[in-house]
């Protein structure tokens, strides 16, 4: 099978890979560049685990073939972290025990990250729409819920 | 995996491709690659188009058009396309609308394929390089479709008169126990004088209730009016058994539902 090159940005930094045509953007990040923060859970757009943020918006990357990726902004809750201190979403998750297995985390955070990029203060219905593509089956999704609407007033706080 | 992904420019190149056995048409992924990752060897190569023309959405003199390649979630958001917005939200979470297509939709197997019941609702024209083809005749013959789709076109529907339900076990978003989009035209004292009504889930695709459509004729939408319509709701359809709710399932709770979505 011919190898295809593929370039895009991943967390700020330029990444170029030759890869598989045909190879999904969730297979790329996890087994050619390193990024396991993206997880493989159905790999059918059903849980959400592999959810990324391409070009702003939320992508489930199982789904995504990496060669469309060409030349786009990519980002992953591996990248969320700056200089060792946790993003508030990710500190949210932790004191409100929204991790329990963690397997649905990255793609939950990526979710609650499109949500507060464009709504600061969302409700919790907009954070229960916004989490609606991800699956979680530990935690029944209430301490999740509430890590979300924390941290929106932990970063609105921020920004006061 | 083995998958040769082939990009176009112009619909008519990729076109000229997609004749080659084994081969499908990309577009949001959503269904193409999902098949791939669950074992479907029956594709080898898969083709896409660039054209940015098929990403836009015109509304112009009540006219809509949708390029084959729009999302969802640009249905959605679009101000003056919110007569539609509920039945583009309901297509999955917000990651797979950022994806999935309208011409992909089209192409979706129940219980999937919620927006083309709506299409279906609205007499939609589909459009390919070889000419305009009306919904219904594309439904009936999609399987063996090969032409790319470029765009869907039809009358933009006031928000009062269309009417739109999924039903699903899992809320907010689950997959479709049955879904149903209703046009509606109603005279100056509310007597029904047009209906067009759509069913998802009711076949392997989306079909039209015509039976219940000629009941509902000359009604009022009031609960007595409208009951020989939704005792007709059922006739002609092969509901799908899958894990979320078997065929009869599906037929006992359809008249419920159509007469939910009519009086509410």
């Amino acid at each position: 099978m011919a190898k295809v090159p593929v370039q895009f940005t991943l967390n700020g930094a330029e990444k170029a890979e030759f890869i598989e045509s045909g190879t999904t953007l969730l297979n790329a990040l996890r087994d050619k560049i390193g990024d396991t923060s993206p997880k493989g859970g159905c790999h059918q757009g059903t849980c959400g685990a592999c959810s990324v943020i391409i070009d702003g918006e939320l992508r489930l990357s199982c789904l995504t073939l990496a060669e469309t990726c060409n030349g786009a902004d990519i980002k992953t809750t591996a990248g969320l972290a700056e200089g060792g201190v946790l993003h508030p979403l990710q500190r949210a998750f932790l004191d409100a025990f929204a991790t329990q297995c963690g397997f649905c985390t990255p793609g939950m955070i990526m979710a609650a990250k499109v949500l507060l990029d464009r709504t600061p203060n969302p409700s919790r219905e907009d954070v229960v729409e916004a989490l609606s593509g991800n699956i979680c089956r530990c935690t029944g999704y209430e301490p999740i819920i509430q890590a979300v609407l924390v941290a929106a007033r932990a970063n609105s706080q921020n920004a006061a | 995996m083995s998958l040769a992904l082939q990009t176009f420019s112009s619909v008519k190149d990729a076109n000229a491709a997609l004749q080659a056995a084994g081969t499908r048409y990309l577009g949001g992924g959503t269904l193409v690659v999902r098949a791939a990752n669950e074992g479907d060897v029956s594709t080898s190569s898969l083709v896409r188009v660039t054209d940015p023309g098929l990403s836009r959405i015109a509304v112009a003199d009540g006219d809509v058009r949708l390029g084959a390649s729009v999302t969802m979630a640009a249905i959605a958001r679009h101000p003056e396309l919110a007569a539609l917005a509920p039945a583009a939200r309901a297509v999955g979470g917000p990651a797979i609308r950022n994806m999935a297509t309208v011409g992909g939709n089209l192409f979706a197997p129940a219980p999937y394929g919620d927006f083309a019941v709506a299409l279906l609702a609205l007499d939609a024209t589909i459009v390919t390089e070889d000419g305009e083809t009306p919904i219904e005749a594309f439904l009936a013959s999609r399987d063996t479709s090969r032409a790319i789709i470029t765009a869907v076109g039809f009358a933009l529907p006031k928000v009062e008169s269309f009417r739109f339900l999924k039903v699903s076990r899992v809320k907010p978003k689950g997959v479709s126990v049955l879904s149903i989009a209703v046009v509606l035209e109603r005279t100056a004292d509310g007597t029904v004088s047009s209906a067009r009504i759509a069913l998802g889930c009711m076949a392997d695709r989306p079909i039209r209730a015509i039976a219940a459509e000629k009941a509902l004729l000359g009604c009022k939408l009031a609960p007595g009016e409208i009951a020989p319509a939704l005792a007709a709701a059922g006739e002609g359809v092969a509901p799908i058994t899958d894990p979320i709710a078997s065929a009869w399932y599906r037929a006992e709770v359809l008249p419920v539902h159509l007469g939910r979505l009519l009086l509410g």
